[in-house]
């Protein structure tokens, strides 16, 4: 059994279904919400190297290269903002961080 | 028009005693910090009602020998688009005749008034008052346009407001002052609206460019309906009239208006203000002339009036009420010689029942001032002894007032009654009925009242209310009764010279000379009433004589005898009359139920209705659903939408991948 694109794009719908997941069932630590907006980039990155590979056209892998550049950036302000979070309510409980209540 | 009467002149007569009752009523009261005393106060406004007095006489000298006439405008207000809105006067013989009767009986109340007002505290405000209701009423009757005729009349209205509840810590004087103000707002309704459609419809206000169109208002109707636009008209300035001369429906003011002093009630809802509806009638005699309906109308309400209010003043036992409903009677009269086209007996007997009224408040004041303010007839009696001239005048009053022949009061009634039974209108037969049968109850109760008052057994020291009236009053009531200050009488004196004599004199030139020709207009070939009068006329005498063997000289002369033998021989019978015919003195003790049902159904039905709206129309849907409903719907509908707004970031962050979800199914599958 060779290895074809359903099987990729399998496992990238899987990969981003769990960080949904994660998002949403997760109620204790915000670090790991900022992880799994990570997995949910890195199944799209996965998507865009399937069909990369399978269709023979590397500008999905050059846009790979963009997306995790851009996900370095915006994981280092989101722990950033994190520590201040941390720094100034002494929490980064998810449950308690609701003061954008209306 | 001539040389004798200019302008300047006649502004004198309305200015002086306004000047009069504004120097009284602001430097004379605490407005303008009581800089006159009492003596100068009663000097200016005399003095105004007098300068008034005397050019109003010689005015009607010119105009009645000399056959002035006058009729300019003053003073131009505003010009809205070429209708013209004026002061101006209009001298003419009724306005003459009206002028001298209201200065006349203006200046005798002025003068009793310093006598019956000693020693109330609001001595100077009465005389602006009165002085401001003789400016009124005069602007009211030389008016030559319609406006100043409504600016006099609702100014009239107001002083009159003002002056039954002179004594405003009285809550009864407040209920019959507001009554009055009500009753004739209903009055001016129908008045304003008969001056609107004249105004629409003949594009002016003055008298006689508007009675110049008459003929070509006669062919009109009012749109929409058959009606004859001038019976509608004038039916609508006979409502007007049916309020201020207090006519069946709308009399209801008028008794209750004697809670005011007296001097009032002589002077404004005896003899001038509640004259002032006849006045306009005849004044726009030219339209009524020519509606039937609205003429026939004016015959029935005005037959209703005379008769049933007669009733009424049979079993009053206040000596100011009797006096009061038989001025409501009276004023039926004149609304009946008014329907029957017979408006100069109808002016006639104005002018003749102002001077006899008059006379019989002021008489029935002084009386109660003799008895130390007892206005009950039941504890008087035998006041004749003690008061010596008011008894006389009264006597000679009431003789008027009976139309007794030679007095003035004769000469007026027995036109109009035969003036009613020369008329052919439908309602003719009951109003000739009504006028003949008014004669008998005038009668009766005038004499009843002056039997009960002058003669018979004194009761005055019987008198179980004599105790409420607090320390003083109990400690006068304890002295007989004692003759007026010459003040009182003397008015008393003058005006019991022409109540007896004017009659006489004057009922061949206003009846059937030329005075009041030019002023009133009667259709003769429809409405000969005038006519056949003026060929039954062969002098004043004869018309005495002749009397004698007439039907209303039996009926009044057995409505006196009746008086004596009920009130003076058998003085037990009046009781026992009353229980055997109780049910109808319950009806005539409420007045017909008018009051009740004036209460009940429609100033409840109107309390009613204005709840209604306030709490449905105000509070539930003006207030509750658009005022406080929007807040209230965007508050619950916000409130709702709230709850989404959790605050937690992965509820956020589902709704977006939710939201992308859906837009990506739209593209995808559902675009079309």
């Amino acid at each position: 059994m060779s290895l074809t694109l359903g099987h990729m794009l399998t496992v990238g719908a899987v990969l981003f279904a769990l960080s949904v997941t994660g998002i949403f069932l997760n109620r204790k630590n915000l670090i790991v919400l900022l992880m799994a907006i990570e997995l949910m980039l890195l199944a799209v990155n996965l998507n865009f190297v399937a069909f990369s590979y399978f269709l023979g056209d590397l500008q999905g892998q050059v846009f790979v290269f963009f997306i995790l550049t851009v996900a370095a950036a915006e994981s280092a302000i989101g722990l950033a903002i994190l520590v201040l979070l941390f720094r100034n309510t002494s929490s980064i409980h998810v449950e308690e961080l609701d003061s954008l209540k209306g | 028009m001539n040389s004798t009467l200019n302008a300047t002149q006649l502004l004198m007569v309305p200015l002086a005693p306004l000047l009069g009752a504004a120097l009284t009523g602001i430097l004379g009261t605490a407005l303008g910090g009581n800089r006159i005393g009492r003596g100068l106060s009663h000097s200016f406004t005399i003095l105004g009602v007098f300068v008034s007095l005397v050019i109003s006489a010689l005015t009607l000298y010119s105009v009645a020998v000399e056959g002035a006439r006058f009729n300019e405008t003053i003073y131009t207000w505003m010009v809205v688009d070429g209708f013209k809105m004026e002061v101006g006067f209009l001298i003419d013989g009724l306005t003459a005749m009206m002028m001298c009767v209201v200065t006349f009986v203006s200046l005798m109340v002025h003068i009793y008034t310093i006598g019956y007002m000693h020693d109330d505290e609001g001595y100077n405000r009465f005389f602006a008052y009165i002085s401001l209701f003789t400016f009124s009423m005069l602007m009211l009757v030389m008016s030559n346009n319609m406006l100043q005729l409504f600016f006099g009349w609702e100014a009239v209205g107001l002083v009159s407001y003002l002056l039954i509840g002179f004594w405003f810590n009285k809550p009864s004087a407040v209920f019959a002052n507001m009554k009055a103000f009500l009753v004739n707002r209903v009055g001016d309704f129908g008045f304003i609206m008969g001056i609107g459609l004249l105004a629409a419809y003949t594009g002016t206000l003055n008298y006689t460019e508007a009675f110049a169109q008459a003929p070509e208002l006669a062919g009109m109707t009012f749109p929409g309906t058959s009606w004859l636009l001038v019976t509608v008209i004038c039916i609508g300035l006979f409502i007007g009239a049916m309020g201020k001369s207090a006519q069946f429906p709308l009399h209801v003011w008028l008794p209750d208006s004697m809670e005011g002093p007296t001097p009032i009630s002589a002077l404004i809802h005896a003899a001038t203000m509640v004259t002032a509806g006849i006045f306009m009638v005849a004044r726009m005699s030219p339209f009524f002339e020519l509606s039937e309906t609205a003429l026939n109308v004016v015959l029935v309400i005005g037959a209703i009036t005379a008769l049933f209010m007669g009733f009424l003043g049979v079993i009053q036992n206040d000596i100011k009420r009797v006096v009061a409903y038989s001025t409501l009677s009276q004023l039926g009269y004149m609304t009946v010689a008014l329907g029957a086209s017979a408006y100069s007996v109808a002016v006639f007997h104005l002018m003749t029942h102002a001077f006899f009224k008059a006379l019989l408040f002021l008489a029935a004041g002084s009386v109660i001032m003799g008895l130390h303010h007892n206005q009950d007839i039941r504890w008087m009696g035998g006041v004749r002894k003690y008061m010596p001239i008011t008894w006389i005048t009264s006597l000679m009053g009431s003789l008027a007032l009976i139309g007794t022949p030679l007095f003035s009061g004769f000469y007026s009634k027995d036109s109009i009654i035969e003036a009613v039974a020369e008329s052919h209108l439908p309602g003719a037969g009951f109003a000739h009925f009504a006028v003949l049968a008014g004669v008998f109850v005038t009668a009766f109760y005038a004499f009843r009242m002056y039997f009960l008052v002058f003669h018979g057994s004194q009761r005055f020291e019987q008198n179980p209310d004599a105790h409420r009236h607090g320390d003083t009053a109990n400690h006068h009531s304890a002295h007989p009764p004692h003759e007026s200050p010459w003040v009182v009488t003397l008015p008393l004196v003058l005006l019991a010279i022409p109540s007896v004599l004017v009659g006489y004199f004057t009922i061949e030139p206003m009846l059937f000379g030329n005075l009041l020709t030019d002023a009133i207009t009667v259709n003769a070939h429809q409405h000969h009433a005038m006519h056949e009068l003026a060929q039954a006329f062969h002098g004043p005498m004869a018309m005495a004589s002749h009397a004698l063997g007439a039907a209303p000289f039996w009926l009044a002369l057995s409505g006196v005898v009746l008086a004596y033998v009920l009130y003076m021989v058998k003085t037990k019978w009046p009781a026992s009359i009353q229980r055997m015919l109780q049910p109808l003195h319950t009806l005539l003790d409420h007045k017909y139920y008018l009051d009740a049902f004036n209460e009940h159904v429609l100033a409840r039905g109107a309390r009613g209705i204005g709840t209604g709206l306030w709490r449905w129309g105000d509070q539930a849907l003006i207030d509750g659903a658009v005022v406080n409903g929007s807040w209230h719907w965007v508050s619950r509908i916000s409130g709702l939408v709230r709850q989404g707004q959790t605050g937690y970031l992965y509820h956020y962050a589902l709704a977006m991948i939710m939201g992308v979800f859906l837009l990506m199914t739209w593209f995808v599958w559902l675009q079309p």
